[in-house]
């Protein structure tokens, strides 16, 4: 199966008074066509910011993003407008990200009218009524306001308006996250849903581990703007490598009382600054198997067993 | 989850409607805000249908030595004036030129301050240049800066119109460019971005109905306060000239009888303040109606 | 018989707007043990923080309305207690801690004068301005913050910090009931795990009785003795932890809050969510008030009310019981 997305080297920096924030730090990975990457991480780790980024809402500072063959980084304004037919994001916020103003057969129907899609408006209806139809959204719905709706169908007006052009790749940026553990699962298995039968690629963008894995092919957990370790699914949770990817693991409570009474195995500290940050790991401050060699350079990403990639000194040494 | 449920319970509660409907329902509940409306609608109406009142020549120009400083009767409901002109007819005729010289300065502000307000919020580079001039405007009395305007083009209901609406420009911009601001980072700005929507496209479908609420307010506010303005700068003769009625006008004009013929400033008076009044609780009432979770 | 903390009976309360009249909390009956941690579980909207609100009298004054029921602290009806009394309670002896722990600080103020205040409101010992100190610096101690930081501002602390910065201030004056809306919710994972082991720590140390409320059934499966579950302003559920999870039986809401939760160890196959939604407080069905959203739904679940049966200390509020008489469930 082809990578439908390569990036490569990508960095986003922002400018604050007291330095550079390293938002996202020298990122690579690929994704195949049809197929989903996971990427988890707590707050400030710039998972959102890459999302943004390899759509071009926020431009990167360097690097490469190569979707279908092309640089997408390269392209000029009127080229770009027209890729973002295969580039969509679902947002987190089922609120905000609706205009107030609109009702749903509009938003659903915007994107085909900057891009002229489909030669009239009854035709662009009849293609949105279908949309609703597929994410789930009663066809009685079409005239209603967004504030009128409880936030799972809110969202799913935002996955109905996503595929209105008809993309390849989405990225899905916490889209549960704001839902109610049972409005969470509907969305869930209507995004699986709608992958099999369209053939889409999609970066979900989750700080839930959990969540991640009933959706994903592949896994990068993200610390502090850098990718830490990137392994299938299976991999991340079997046979986890990086201290941070243990203690997340570990930290999340289970629903059943198998470790009930355990000694929790809580990582001690706060995240550290992501503003001109030191070379060397940068999770190095709160980890328990901190060593001098973790600090001064920066940590490559290897290839630890075949597919699985992790920047992590304790692994360093088993390189033939 | 508490923003959430607040969130969700505000909405179930406030019964769904599209935006208007929902406006106007608010609106319908607040006293004071619908005696506003009820009034300045009078006074719109008295202005439309003046010539159907009165009549123009004979009870507003002509003067009638004979019938001068009449007190109120019958035959002249206010009384009439040094002149011998009809008060009431001239209040009304006075309706139609207040209130054309407020809401033409409006409309001119509003537009010119949306722009330049847009604009501002929108690209940041403009931002600094567009706030310093307005700043540098509103450093000056409104009153002072609009008699100079006047005082530099000469009177007449043109010039203050210009004047007033310069005047009244920076407030809108500052307005618009506040409200535009509070939505130019929404999640809903960059959907549409991320579709692919071109920047006009989004200021003129996304951000600007968005922001009507405050502007709405200002606007109301401002036909209030302009009233008044054009009022004082014809007070001291800068603005209409006679015989144009004009309620400031006449207010200079009966200064000198006031003591023995009440009428000639009361009226006029009473006609400025209720105009401007009324207006003024119509602008608190949709404030409120527009925006319910502040009052709350 | 040890007297129970705190027992709520009967409780209603309904939310009243102009246009609607919403009931959002119908009827619920609760205890809580000195020293017990009582899990609250529900979604969104199904009443939870308006039970904790109601406990302690602080609904909006506006539109929310207590229509009937007890709460009773220690045997005193706190629905009753006039103004000052309640303010003595709320603080002193319950304490309530906030889902986002940026709105329950006061930008402008240290937060060692935000400690000390609620010490000062409650200065029954009469304590002086060094006593409160001392405290105030022991109780930052406790939580994990050094108390050289007792003079800095919200601002400069991260949400896990400020979330332990409220919990200081709720445990001052060493309440027996600390009432912890969703309190990890808006926090990272890692914090999240931070802030349960102090909560428990705290509980161990100072024998103070828990209300969590949450919609995580893995929290709860980590902190909590027993365990409410709460659907459209009623309880449908109750029991210990052990009942919860590792009971036979349940009630089908509480089956399709378990097959919703993305479990860790499956992986790429499509989870069980409940069909529909919640419903509108303002028009609740009859009868059963899950009966629209259940599969096992029979015609008596359409009206009247549905009885309670028990057995032992699991309670479920379901007609489907009737049938496990055998196992040992009796209408309660």
């Amino acid at each position: 199966m082809e990578n439908l997305l390569e990036v490569r080297d990508l960095c986003k920096y922002f400018k604050t008074p007291r330095g550079k924030l390293h938002a996202v730090d020298h990122v690579d990975f690929a994704i195949k066509k049809g197929e989903t990457l996971g990427v988890v991480g707590e707050s400030g780790c710039g998972k959102s910011t890459l999302g943004r980024t390899l759509i071009r809402l926020t431009d990167a500072d360097s690097g490469e993003i190569v979707f279908d063959g092309k640089d997408i980084m390269k392209l000029s304004g009127r080229e770009m407008k027209k890729m973002r037919t295969q580039l969509q994001i679902i947002f987190q916020d089922p609120y905000a990200s609706l205009d107030p103003r609109m009702n749903v057969l509009d938003l659903i129907c915007e994107p085909m009218i900057i891009h002229k899609m489909l030669k009239n408006d009854t035709r662009r209806r009849e293609h949105a009524l279908e949309l609703m139809d597929k994410v789930g959204l009663a066809r009685r719905l079409a005239s209603a306001y967004p504030h009128e709706l409880d936030g799972g169908r809110r969202q799913r007006i935002g996955v109905a308006r996503a595929l209105a052009l008809n993309p390849q790749f989405i990225v899905c940026d916490e889209p549960v996250s704001a839902l109610d553990v049972s409005i969470q699962a509907q969305i869930l298995n209507l995004l699986m849903d709608l992958q099999d039968d369209m053939g889409l690629t999609y970066l979900f963008i989750t700080h839930d581990l959990s969540v991640v894995r009933h959706i994903s092919d592949n896994i990068m957990v993200m610390y502090l703007g850098q990718c830490v370790e990137l392994a299938p699914s299976d991999e991340i949770f079997d046979n986890p490598l990086h201290p941070y990817t243990k203690a997340l693991l570990s930290a999340i409570p289970k629903a059943d009382l198998s470790r009930r009474g355990d000694d929790r195995k809580i990582i001690r500290g706060e995240v550290s600054d992501p503003i001109e940050p030191k070379p060397g790991c940068r999770f190095s401050g709160r980890c328990a198997k901190c060593a001098s060699q973790c600090l001064g350079k920066d940590i490559p990403l290897k290839e630890e067993t075949p597919g699985h990639f992790v920047a992590c000194t304790l692994y360093e040494q088993e390189e033939i | 989850m508490n923003k959430r449920k607040n969130k969700q319970l505000e909405n179930l509660a406030s019964r769904p409607q599209s935006g208007f409907r929902e406006v106007w329902h608010r609106l319908k509940k607040n006293k004071p805000a619908m005696a506003g409306l009820i009034i300045i609608m009078i006074f719109i109406l008295a202005a439309v249908f003046a010539n159907q009142i009165s009549d123009y020549e004979k009870d507003v120009i002509e003067q009638h030595i004979s019938r001068r400083l009449l007190p109120p009767s019958t035959k002249h409901l206010f009384g009439t004036d040094g002149f011998g002109r009809d008060i009431f007819a001239r209040v009304i005729f006075g309706a139609r030129t207040s209130l054309f010289i407020a809401f033409s300065t409006t409309i001119v502000s509003c537009i010119a301050g949306g722009i330049l307000g847009s604009l501002s919020a929108y690209y940041r580079k403009l931002d600094n240049i567009i706030m310093r001039i307005i700043d540098t405007i509103m450093c000056l009395p409104p009153m002072l800066f609009s008699l100079s305007i006047v005082a530099a083009l000469g009177p007449g209901v043109r010039n203050l119109v210009i004047a007033v609406s310069v005047t009244m420009t920076p407030y809108f911009t500052r307005v618009v460019r506040a409200s535009v601001l509070t939505i130019v980072d929404s999640d809903f700005v960059e959907a549409a971005r991320s579709q692919g929507a071109g920047d006009f496209r989004i200021i003129a479908k996304h951000i600007i109905p968005n922001s009507l609420g405050p502007i709405i307010v200002q606007a109301t506010m401002s036909v209030s306060f302009m009233i008044m303005l054009a009022a004082s700068l014809s007070f001291i003769g800068l603005g209409v000239q006679p015989p144009t009625p004009e309620w400031g006008a006449m207010l200079s004009e009966g200064r000198e009888f006031m003591r023995y013929s009440w009428n000639v400033v009361a009226f006029p008076g009473l006609a400025i303040v209720l105009s401007s009044l009324s207006l003024n609780l119509l602008g608190d009432g949709l404030r409120d109606a527009l925006d319910p979770k502040l009052k709350d | 018989m040890e007297e129970k903390l705190l027992e709520i009976k009967n409780l209603e309360v309904h939310y009243i707007t102009e246009t609607a009249d919403m009931k959002v909390v119908n009827g619920i009956n609760l205890s809580l043990e000195h020293g017990e941690t009582l899990g609250l579980v529900g979604e969104t909207g199904a009443g939870k923080t308006t039970t904790a609100l109601s406990i302690l009298n602080l609904l909006p004054s506006r539109v929310g309305k207590i229509k009937g029921g007890q709460v009773l602290l220690e045997g005193k009806d706190l629905l009753k207690e006039d103004k000052e009394e309640i303010r003595q309670v709320r603080g002193e002896r319950i304490s309530m801690i906030f889902q986002d722990p940026m709105s329950s600080l006061n930008p402008v103020m240290r937060v060692g004068d935000q400690i000390a205040e609620n010490l000062e409101l409650h200065n029954r010992e009469k304590r002086s301005k060094e006593d409160i100190e001392n405290r105030v610096c022991e109780m930052l101690e406790l939580v994990g913050i050094p108390s050289s930081r007792r003079n800095e501002y919200p601002h400069q602390f991260s949400g896990g910090m400020k979330q332990r910065v409220g919990i200081a201030m709720a445990l001052a004056c060493s309440p027996q009931l600390l009432i912890a809306d969703e309190p990890t919710t808006a926090l990272d994972v890692t914090i999240q795990s931070q802030v349960l082991t102090l909560m428990e720590d705290l509980k161990k140390k100072m024998g103070t009785s828990i209300l969590l409320i949450t919609h995580d059934l893995g929290v709860v499966a980590e902190i909590c003795d027993s365990v409410a579950i709460m659907y459209a302003g009623e309880l449908v559920e109750r029991g210990s932890i052990y009942d919860i999870f590792e009971g036979k039986h349940h009630h089908p809401y509480t089956k399709g809050l378990f097959g919703s939760i993305p479990d860790l160890t499956a992986k790429r196959s499509r989870l069980t969510p409940i069909d529909g939604l919640m419903p509108d407080p303002a028009d609740l069905p009859a009868g059963c008030k899950f009966h629209p959203r259940c599969k096992s739904c029979m015609e008596k679940c359409k009206i009247g009310a549905v009885p309670v049966y028990k057995n032992g200390s699991h309670k479920i509020q379901c007609h489907l019981m009737e049938k496990e008489e055998k196992d040992g469930w009796k209408i309660c």
